[in-house]
């Protein structure tokens, strides 16, 4: 056994279950060599997982945070589930760092609003009109708590998932190329917008447009450049559709790819088991067999 | 190959006619240069030749465009992509965006057409070897400079391995040594029996690749025949096209009294 097929089988994942693609065994051991090797990057075990797997987790986590409420229910879905997972990949402080990032500008208008404006018999302190509530303040922190967990987990999942791969394991599983392929794209607009803004920035500053100084000046020196970023967008949106139908991305039926993820029984039955989990929460809490959140 | 017959085309919302009652053919193997002013219609044509006008971006054809005897009205666009490529001017626009490697920008094309991994690889390989950007392969191709990815877009039309290519300015981001490359690369191209119609405004690239010169003039065919025959009409001046650099020498020798060897500057 190969020392990749030795790593891969402690992983959980089967070679057996992953499909090889049409036509794989047709290609000399160099080409399915560098072929393999064009998937993205995967330096850990929790890196390794099939994408649908981690989406999985962080699906269930987020809906999980929710359902649950309170303290210990999404602080139990970070520590048993989100946190280890974070130290398999190697990525804990680098995710608290993320997280705390992502929900600390929610978390701050969260708190302003809850600890002022909810009502409650406990008043902590006065500010003007304003009275700062015990209950306001546990409102708050649950709504923090919740955040974090959300956080973390969807962060886990971009951390660890490149969005290449799991657009191709969206398609191995039978979603549209054109679907996958807008969520991609979107992404990759962005960059190439800001590009444009700082050309045409660049351009309109040759011939004496003032974007440096004041708050004011920079806001007038952005108004011109909203019409030419916007215009030579849509202009690059139409020709970069027309180049993607000479290559035949509209056809349909089925595209032989470059290369697949591997994915296993045993990540199935563990996507499964999340599902199956999450779903009786929140049945026991809309039965109200679960106790109240805590 | 490409035929048409009493061809015009309108954009949508527009009323001027782009194109004027054109008629063209191209055979296997043929390479027609086609030249013109900018706004003389020839990015129009090319997309007319490839099926993407009126198809995919509307307005109005009247004539006849068949490709392979079939015409091309009603046929979807990547039913046409498997015996037409086309490749456009900027190489920006013609990247995907949803590829890490030129490798897979490549393939592509190939890969949308539903052929085998093993195909694919194979046309992948022998379309970047044909370009010689083989050592481009494991680039970001959002990371090329402007003359790479403009080899990386003819390549990946290549790997399709269409009868018929349509070029508009493909060599317009290119330096001289890559424009020498396309040049070869079309040559061999052609040899194979594909067809190739170049849209191009470097008369020099033209002049020694070309078998047929078509001079497009408002929409209207104004020159047609063999490519040394238009380059060296004195009228290519008055439609806005500068005559291969061969043929001014020539002209100004002459102009000056100067005698010139029979054939220094020939094609």
């Amino acid at each position: 056994m190969s020392e990749r097929s030795a790593r891969r089988r402690a992983d959980g994942i089967d070679d057996a279950t992953t499909a090889p693609p049409p036509g794989a065994d047709q290609l000399s051991e160099a080409d399915a060599a560098y072929l393999a090797g064009l998937a993205p990057a995967t330096p850990t075990a929790y890196h390794r997982q099939n994408p649908l797997t981690k989406a999985t987790a962080a699906t269930m986590a987020t809906l999980g945070a929710f359902v649950l409420g309170g303290y210990v229910g999404p602080l139990a879905i970070l520590v048993l589930g989100v946190v280890p997972g974070a130290i398999v990949a190697g990525l804990l402080g680098r995710l608290v760092r993320l997280a705390a990032l992502i929900s600390l500008p929610i978390a701050v208008s969260v708190a302003l609003v809850s600890v002022f404006t909810r009502a409650g018999e406990t008043v902590l302190f006065v500010i003007g009109p304003f009275d700062a509530t015990l209950e306001g303040v546990d409102f708050a922190a649950q709504i923090i708590v919740r955040l974090f967990v959300i956080a973390m987990a969807l962060g886990l999942f971009g951390l660890t998932t490149d969005p290449r791969a799991l657009v191709v394991d969206l398609e191995r599983r039978g979603v549209p190329p054109r679907v996958a392929f807008a969520a991609a794209a979107t992404l990759e607009t962005i960059p190439a917008m800001i590009e444009r803004a700082q050309t045409i920035q660049a351009a309109q500053r040759a011939r004496g447009l003032d974007t440096e100084g004041s708050l004011g000046a920079r806001v007038r020196g952005v108004m011109p450049l909203v019409g030419p970023v916007i215009l030579s967008s849509l202009t690059e949106v139409e020709e970069r559709s027309l180049a993607l139908e000479v290559r035949a991305f509209g056809r349909p039926g089925r595209r032989h790819l470059l290369w697949t993820l591997p994915d296993s029984g045993r990540q199935r039955l563990v996507r499964w088991l999340l599902v199956g989990l999450f779903l009786a929460v929140a049945v026991g809490r809309v039965s109200g067999s679960l106790p109240a959140p805590l | 190959m490409l035929s048409m017959r009493g061809v015009s085309y309108r954009y949508p919302g527009y009323a001027r006619q782009v194109l004027q009652d054109l008629d063209l053919e191209i055979a296997p193997g043929d390479i027609v240069g086609l030249v013109g002013r900018n706004d003389a219609g020839k990015s129009t044509l090319c997309l007319v030749a490839a099926g993407l006008a009126p198809a995919s971006i509307g307005g109005t054809l009247t004539g006849e465009v068949r490709v392979d005897g079939i015409s091309t009205v009603g046929r979807p666009t990547h039913e046409l992509a498997a015996s037409v490529g086309l490749v456009f001017q900027d190489s920006n626009t013609q990247r995907s965006g949803v590829t890490a490697t030129v490798f897979e920008e490549v393939a592509l094309g190939s890969v949308n057409l539903g052929r085998s991994v093993a195909e694919t690889v194979r046309r992948t390989r022998d379309a970047m070897a044909t370009l010689r950007i083989e050592a481009l392969a494991d680039r970001d191709p959002a990371r090329l400079s402007g003359g790479q990815a403009q080899l990386v877009a003819v390549a990946s039309i290549l790997a399709m391995g269409p009868r018929l290519l349509v070029l508009d300015e493909p060599t317009a981001q290119l330096d001289p040594e890559g424009t020498r490359l396309v040049g070869a690369a079309l040559r061999d191209l052609a040899a194979t029996g594909t067809a190739l119609l170049i849209a191009e405004h470097k008369t020099d690239l033209l002049d020694g690749l070309c078998s047929r010169i078509i001079a497009l003039d408002g929409g209207r065919i104004a020159l047609d025949g063999p490519a040394a025959s238009v380059l060296e009409d004195p009228a290519l001046a008055a439609i806005g096209v500068e005559s291969p650099a061969r043929v001014r020498l020539a002209r100004a020798a002459t102009e000056r009294g100067l005698t010139i060897p029979a054939g220094a500057f020939a094609r």
